[in-house]
């Protein structure tokens, strides 16, 4: 135990919600100190978004009320502060001043029609008495200080001109320009990449040491726990079931639930990889690509001539067998969910061709496209957002037979619900009465019910909890052995990819940087684009935290004037199958 | 931008020939004989065919038609019958009126349904909010000229404060230079003659905003009752901004794209609830002129009529799309 107050201490916290005040915390008590990171770990529905608000009484106007406990703000002189007590004229002096927050989505968080500086300049003169040039200087020296290039633009630029990483660097200038002592961060990087998501982990380590704030750091992802936390606190059910210091915890966690989080976790270059290396392709693969290439205009913005094109997709050839998992990594905007939708003819293909069982997917037309499509089947990221929500399970899964004149066949419908394993009477319920996890079962058994003889999958289980993800992974793992699909999936997250594919391809502006076996890929990577992403990847146990090197700034899109022609790829072998595109590293 | 405006503007021209050609074929099934309108019923069958061919009444329809086109496109929409002047000529001297009194009831519309809408949205389920709906589904549902004779004798016949009808006192001397009274008033600098003309124009103003107001309160409400529930009014909030700070300028710039949309497709039925509220306020504008038109067959004066309404329709709404980009960056004209 300290000698000092603690900078804020939470005492048996209630928090109800609604009308019939229903309980979400239930005697909740947590303390965090000046200068510590304190990551609140549980699964979403636990409470712990809700308990962070509460210390902001965010959760007022969500219809939350605190209906016990108390809420101790550490002050200089006087006697700690109860925030549980206070009314909103008063909150307004703590919120932003003393206690800040950013959150989960950098893209929503921010206000689209303000200006980057309108929006910092008015958080710090809501608190200090600055005019606004020396607010504005405040806000660039904070711009800098959060490491965005070129502050002085930035400063006039709307948030939808940045990036993720760079909204979420706003976020964090903005919360950080009135020098807080508490910042509240809740999942502040589940919505980024991964390479971004270890950049801001540093800076709000780095930016928490030079400031001595506390740190209240909210997340599902132990791999983030162990990459930052001091110490942690678990909440299950709206109660804190384990808390200790972060080695503590993962070496010894006390608790079942803890043990169960640690378990779930995917642990990146931990487990003996469980993909079992298919017996080599020697079967003609089933699908062929070679040489695609997907281009966008870019047109002037006056007068909307054509001067530029974006490569999306560059020059890319790779085989699919039937039973293979060939996975495409790399970070949002490097083109791999455009590489899919080329080959799906959802967008337009500039030149290349895609052999699906002799057919080129990229030049067929009318009927026979549509015949062709029977072989080639998607699932989607996001399985809220990829069902109708007025068509029942048994409408979803006819509908691609209906399209072609068949008809749904009962009993079919049924062997395909109890094979993705969705219960019995399934087929006549919504979509809204089913779990993320079960939806997408059902995006699965709608993508398989043509028999298709190739899956694409676009990050099929980023948005699902992790136990949930482990089970759908083992589903696609087994349909593709049973069913002999062959499974292009595509992901940004390295654990997924380590237990899923078989082959790796490595995306990095349109263009395949890096190839081979899943195995060589990940224990040897060649190319310094596949290095950087799998140095991003979180460390799974505390003590296996390292210092990163601050890395260049993300690359920009590769958009080329026109008539430019790219050096076509050659190839270098630095091992069995495993082959690394020659050339400058941008 | 100016490309763009010209552009959307040369897109306008198509628009318009169609519309020409529906009213056009539309006049050629309505019963009646236009002639009636040029000569007396007495007159013999000798004088009306010779009426008839004055005004080429007696050219096969396209044949009329593509005249009609031929000449507009000069300016010259043709003579009207019953005025036995050119259309152009009665149309521009009763425009202003029209405008102003629209543009007029679009204030009184902005005015009180924004600030009502957006404090409703802030508290909903209040007293506040339970009032504003009172009063906007009032507005939309109550009919025009019901709500006009209304005030007519509440505020004219009964309490004496605002004149009856008509657009200005008789015999106020203003030269018309711009043909807006109330600029026009204040270019000469005649206070006494703006007050008169300000007075005429608050009862139309007002009846013919009532329903715009009805419904910018219900959509304001909505929209930033919407906004409100974003991530960044939670952000917002969390920097310690206040209440108001949030509502006006975080939900509700954001909720404005949304607002002004409706403003621009409102404006258009404004244009028709002109010409009731018109009539019944005898204000001398182009909607009192249709209606007389069409009782009277006055097929030259109700196509140019008609045009004129879809030319300010249409550049009501190019002008709100340039509206939305100053509101939103994210939106970009192309």
């Amino acid at each position: 135990m300290t000698t000092h107050e603690p900078l804020l201490s939470i005492q048996n916290l209630d928090i109800a919600f609604g009308v019939d005040r229903a309980g979400v915390v239930h005697d909740l008590s947590l303390r965090l100190d000046r200068g510590e990171i304190l990551a609140l770990v549980g699964e979403s529905g636990s409470g712990k978004s809700v308990t962070v608000k509460s210390v902001m009484r965010l959760i007022d106007q969500q219809g939350g009320h605190i209906t016990g406990g108390r809420i101790l703000l550490d002050t200089a002189r006087q006697e700690p502060l109860d925030l549980a007590l206070m009314n909103e004229r008063q909150m307004r002096k703590i919120r932003g001043a003393r206690i800040a927050m950013i959150f989960q989505d950098p893209m929503t968080s921010l206000n689209p029609v303000l200006t980057v500086g309108a929006q910092l300049v008015e958080a710090v003169r809501q608190h200090q008495p600055f005019d606004d040039g020396s607010a504005k200087a405040r806000a660039i020296a904070m711009l800098e200080k959060v490491r965005m290039t070129d502050p002085l633009r930035r400063f006039d630029q709307y948030p939808h001109e940045l990036s993720g990483g760079m909204r979420q660097r706003v976020m964090i200038a903005m919360a950080l320009i009135c020098e807080p002592d508490i910042l509240i961060a809740d999942e502040p990087t589940t919505a980024l990449d991964v390479t971004v998501q270890a950049e801001i982990l540093a800076l709000i380590r780095s930016l928490q040491r030079q400031t001595r704030m506390g740190v209240l750091f909210i997340t599902h992802d132990m791999g983030v726990v162990a990459e930052i936390a001091d110490r942690v606190a678990v909440m299950l059910h709206g109660r804190i079931v384990e808390e200790g210091p972060v080695r503590r915890v993962f070496d010894a966690p006390a608790h079942d639930y803890t043990r169960k989080l640690l378990d779930a976790a995917p642990k990146f270059r931990q487990a003996a990889i469980s993909a079992t290396q298919a017996e080599p392709c020697t079967a003609s693969p089933v699908l062929s690509v070679s040489h695609l290439s997907t281009r966008f205009p870019v047109r002037s913005r006056i007068l909307r001539r054509h001067v530029a094109n974006l490569h999306a997709v560059e020059d890319v050839s790779f085989d699919l067998h039937p039973r293979e998992t060939v996975a495409i990594i790399g970070e949002s905007g490097c083109g791999k969910s455009s590489l899919a939708k080329s080959l799906l003819r959802l967008i337009p293909t500039h030149e290349g061709r895609a052999l699906l069982a002799g057919r080129d997917l990229l030049t067929l037309g009318g009927q026979a496209l549509r015949v062709a499509r029977d072989d080639i089947q998607m699932i989607f990221q996001d399985p809220y957002a990829a069902l109708d929500p007025r068509m029942s399970v048994r409408q979803i899964l006819s509908e691609p037979l209906r399209i072609r004149g068949v008809a749904a066949d009962e009993d079919h419908l049924r062997a395909l619900v109890a094979r993705v394993g969705l219960p019995e009477d399934s087929l006549g319920r919504y979509p809204h009465q089913f779990s993320g996890g079960q939806r997408q079962r059902i995006c699965i058994a709608r993508a398989l019910i043509l028999r298709p003889k190739v899956l694409i999958a676009d990050e099929p289980v980023s948005a699902l909890d992790v136990a949930i993800q482990a089970q759908i992974l083992s589903l696609l793992d087994e349909l593709k052995r049973d069913e002999d699909l062959a499974l292009l999936f595509i992901s940004h997250d390295m654990a997924v990819v380590e237990r899923v594919a078989d082959r790796i391809l490595v995306m990095h502006r349109g263009m395949i940087v890096e190839q081979g076996p899943a195995e060589a890929v990940l224990s040897r990577p060649a190319h310094p684009y596949t290095q950087r992403l799998l140095e991003a990847v979180p460390v799974s146990h505390p003590a296996a935290r390292f210092e990163r090197l601050s890395h260049p700034p993300a690359a920009t899109a590769p958009i080329y004037p026109l008539g430019t022609d790219i050096e076509p790829a050659r190839w270098q072998t630095v091992g069995p199958d495993h082959k690394l595109r020659e050339g400058e590293y941008r | 931008m100016l490309l763009y405006s010209t552009r959307r503007l040369a897109g306008a021209i198509p628009v318009l020939i169609v519309v020409a050609a529906v009213v056009f074929t539309l006049m050629q099934f309505a019963p009646g004989d236009a002639v009636s309108m040029l000569i007396s019923d007495e007159a013999s069958d000798a004088d009306k065919a010779r009426i008839r061919e004055a005004w080429g009444l007696d050219d096969p329809p396209l044949m009329q038609f593509l005249n009609f086109l031929g000449n507009a496109v000069t300016g010259d929409f043709g003579t009207s019958f019953k005025y036995k002047m050119p259309v152009m000529e009665l149309v521009l001297e009763r425009l202003p009126a029209t405008i102003e009194l629209a543009l007029a009831a679009t204030l009184v519309a902005v005015a009180i349904g924004i600030p009502l809408g957006v404090l409703a949205a802030a508290r909903p389920g209040s007293l506040w909010d339970s009032l504003a709906s009172t009063f906007s589904f009032a507005g939309i549902s109550m009919p025009n000229f019901w709500i006009g004779i209304l005030l007519i004798l509440l505020f004219a016949g009964h309490w004496h404060l605002l004149p009856s009808g008509g657009r200005a006192p008789w015999g106020m001397g203003v030269e018309p230079i711009t043909g807006f009274l109330l600029l026009d008033t204040l270019i000469q600098g005649r206070l006494d003659a703006f007050w008169g003309a300000l007075k005429h124009l608050a009862l139309p103003a007002l009846v013919l905003g009532t329903n715009m107001t009805g419904i910018i309160t219900q959509l304001t409400r909505a929209s930033v009752q919407e906004a409100l529930h974003e991530d960044y009014v939670m952000t917002a909030r969390a920097k310690g901004l206040g209440g108001m700070r949030i509502l006006w300028r975080h939900a509700f710039r954001n909720a404005l794209v949304g607002v002004v949309t409706i403003i621009g497709l409102e404006f258009g039925a404004l244009l028709s609830g002109a010409m009731i509220v018109e009539t019944v306020f005898a204000w001398p504008g182009i909607g009192s002129l249709l209606i007389q038109g069409i009782s009277s067959r006055d097929y030259p004066l109700i196509i140019g009529l008609v045009l004129i309404y879809t030319a300010i329709f249409i550049l009501v709404n190019l002008l709100i799309d340039l509206l939305y980009t100053l509101i939103d960056p994210r939106i970009r004209i192309n």
